[in-house]
């Protein structure tokens, strides 16, 4: 590795990364931003229910999706959601398996940010359906009507791979709090805060042998999330891969999509952790080196959306299919072509400037490409799902999509959630992960 | 601190908290991990480290190698595959056969993506609700939280508790062995 930034700020000991962590929790006055950014969450997470009640109340009629565009940016915006929580898992899981100590101080917050990000897609569907109130249907469950979910579709496989996945996310991520809960748990000077962390701590008292079995718990966890995590977005990108639509019916869709959900997944963190990490005051524990890697692996991934991108268009050509060369020829030139084009710039030209250190070195660059790229990938699934559909076979099928401004206040009140349920985590847990901080000290090595 | 005080009346001793062990406290994980280690050559097998951090050479040296989790999480998945596969199964082919595009009804290929989920949901499960039994958590109360200082046991402090009821505990060679093994403090612990 020929960054020489380190992974961790030398000076820090075990009480020091201890007090530091757990005060921004138990004893430093919530900053002023906080009550400022929490209400301002809260205020669009407001509209979120007004849009969904807007939604109950009247239907689905008030969102802009009809025949032939079925799916608008309902399902795009939980394909974007759940792609972001895609980075979380891949932080916490993958980068552990691969023995990469500098996920240590991200994983809580993307673990964190995956399971709010994982909120917000889970909604969509829901309240796709049409009639939300039905939704325990796509379970198997034995009723009155004698029948079963059709298992062959893979609307059927998201139900099960996203559920999975909240959950599995959501013990990962408790799991990993547990010895923080006690950490807390000692520190709190409050009684309701010591009864609350004792509670969630269960008990935790850092046993040699209890930590043993953590450790294989822990490790076991991650090897499962592994899988998963792929799983899950293949098996979105089969909810369009499996039906016959021209520019879905691709086989390049599965990695394509995994890559563009840890793209974008890393953009998230990016923005939200070059701000938090200055005004919490943890360059020390967020160090430049995390910046150029997370960089690096959002240039890696970005490149690969780039060659799916490059291949749907090949396909396109290539396979000599008039609806699918006409399906190309529409993103490139027809009536949505501005997204398209803008989704280049955004996806493949702009990160790009990755390449060169300086960029990476830069936290407002660095930035602004997260902000780019996170729109970029919007657009992705934009062009994805209304260019493909709008025109498909029958030119007397055709027609035009626009986004109602419910749709738009559904989209911004998930936006206000996520945050909303951020700024809450900030504020009552410990947003790195204590104990494995303190396993990557220089005083944590055993001399024999 | 208690000793096992004989100056009280037989019909008072029952008042007098009975010793879980004797705790001492470090104030490094090498000190701990050599204090763990001398203890368990001489013979103490009821023996426990508290540590901040999960240490690796730790529970080797108080002779804890292994742990029945890996097998059971492997039940678990094993359990939730099976589960899944036969759950589909039997509703596709079984008990509501329906023709979807001429497809066999047992067109098993599409029943994986269900199976491995459901395999990595109990595999998943198995592994947390495993590791909280195994570890007997939740538990509220334990003797160790009693000793001084031992909140800083989440913080920067190490410490190694030999249990009373280990089959070698002589309460006197207990303290003094733990004092020879170069401790910050050496305290009892009340049940």
């Amino acid at each position: 590795m020929h960054t020489t930034a380190p992974v961790i700020d030398p000076g820090l000991t075990f009480a020091s990364v201890t007090d530091k962590i757990s005060s921004i929790v138990l004893k430093r006055k919530t900053p002023i931003w906080w009550f400022i950014g929490f209400a301002i969450s809260f205020m669009l997470f407001q509209l979120m229910m007004l849009a969904i009640t807007q939604l109950l109340f009247v239907g689905i009629g008030v969102w802009g999706v009809n025949i032939p565009v079925a799916w608008g940016i309902d399902i795009l915006n939980f394909v974007w959601w759940i792609g972001i929580g895609h980075a979380g898992t891949l932080i916490s899981a993958i980068l552990l398996l691969l023995r990469q100590k500098w996920r240590t101080s991200i994983n809580r917050f993307a673990e964190a940010m995956t399971l709010f990000a994982v909120a917000q897609a889970g909604m969509y569907p829901i309240f796709h359906l049409g009639r939300p109130w039905l939704a325990y249907w796509l379970f198997p469950y034995p009723n009155t009507m004698t029948i079963w979910p059709q298992f062959r579709s893979p609307l059927m496989w998201d139900v099960f791979a996203v559920s999975t996945y909240a959950t599995v996310s959501a013990m990962f991520w408790f799991v990993g709090l547990l010895p923080d809960f006690a950490t807390l748990r000692d520190r709190a000077r409050s009684k309701p805060f010591q009864i609350i962390y004792g509670m969630l701590a269960m008990g935790w008292r850092g046993s040699a042998r209890h930590w043993h079995r953590y450790e294989m718990a822990y490790l076991l966890l991650a090897g499962l999330a592994t899988p998963l995590v792929l799983s899950v977005h293949t098996i979105v990108s089969l909810d369009f891969a499996v039906g016959i639509i021209p520019g879905w019916h691709a086989t390049i869709f599965p990695p394509y999509f995994v890559a563009g959900a840890i793209y974008a997944g890393f953009a998230m963190v990016l923005f939200l952790t070059i701000p938090l990490r200055k005004v919490y005051g943890l360059e020390g524990f967020i160090t430049m080196r995390h910046m150029h890697n997370m960089a690096k692996v959002m240039l890696a991934t970005g490149l690969i959306v780039g060659y799916g991108y490059i291949m749907e268009a090949f396909f396109g050509w290539y396979s000599g299919n008039k609806f699918e060369r006409y399906m190309i020829w529409n993103r490139m030139h027809g009536p949505y072509a501005p997204y398209y084009w803008a989704l280049i710039l955004c996806n493949i030209i702009t990160p790009q400037f990755l390449w060169f250190k300086r960029v990476r070195g830069n936290l407002l660059m660095l930035w602004l490409i997260s902000v780019v790229v996170s729109i970029g990938m919007w657009l992705e699934r934009f062009v994805i799902i209304v260019t493909s559909l709008h025109r498909d076979f029958l030119p007397s099928s055709w027609g035009m999509y626009e986004p109602t401004r419910w749709d738009w206040s559904m989209f911004i009140g998930t936006i206000g959630f996520f945050f909303t349920l951020l700024f809450l985590f900030l504020r009552f847990l410990p947003m790195i992960s204590i104990f494995e901080m303190r396993t990557i000290l220089p005083e944590a090595e055993v001399e024999e | 601190m208690t000793d096992s005080s004989p100056t009280l009346p037989p019909h008072r001793r029952h008042l007098v908290p009975k010793l879980y062990g004797v705790m001492a406290e470090f104030a490094t994980p090498s000190d701990l991990v050599a204090a763990a280690r001398r203890s368990y050559e001489l013979g103490y097998r009821r023996i426990n480290g508290y540590s901040p951090y999960p240490i690796e050479e730790l529970w080797e040296a108080i002779g804890f190698h292994r742990t029945g989790l890996p097998l059971i999480v492997f039940l678990g998945g094993l359990v939730g595959g099976l589960a899944g596969f036969f759950m589909q199964y039997w509703m596709e082919v079984i008990n509501y056969p329906l023709n979807v595009g001429g497809k066999p009804f047992n067109s098993w290929p599409a029943f994986i993506p269900i199976t491995f989920e459901c395999t990595v949901l109990c595999a998943a499960f198995a592994a947390v609700l495993g590791m909280l039994a195994l570890n007997k958590l939740p538990q509220p109360y334990h003797p160790v939280f009693n000793a001084p200082n031992f909140a800083m046991a989440t913080r920067d402090r190490f410490f190694l508790v030999i249990e009373a009821s280990d089959r070698k505990y002589n309460h006197d060679e207990v303290v003094q062995l733990l004092k020879s093994l170069g401790p910050l403090d050496v305290s009892d612990v009340d049940v």
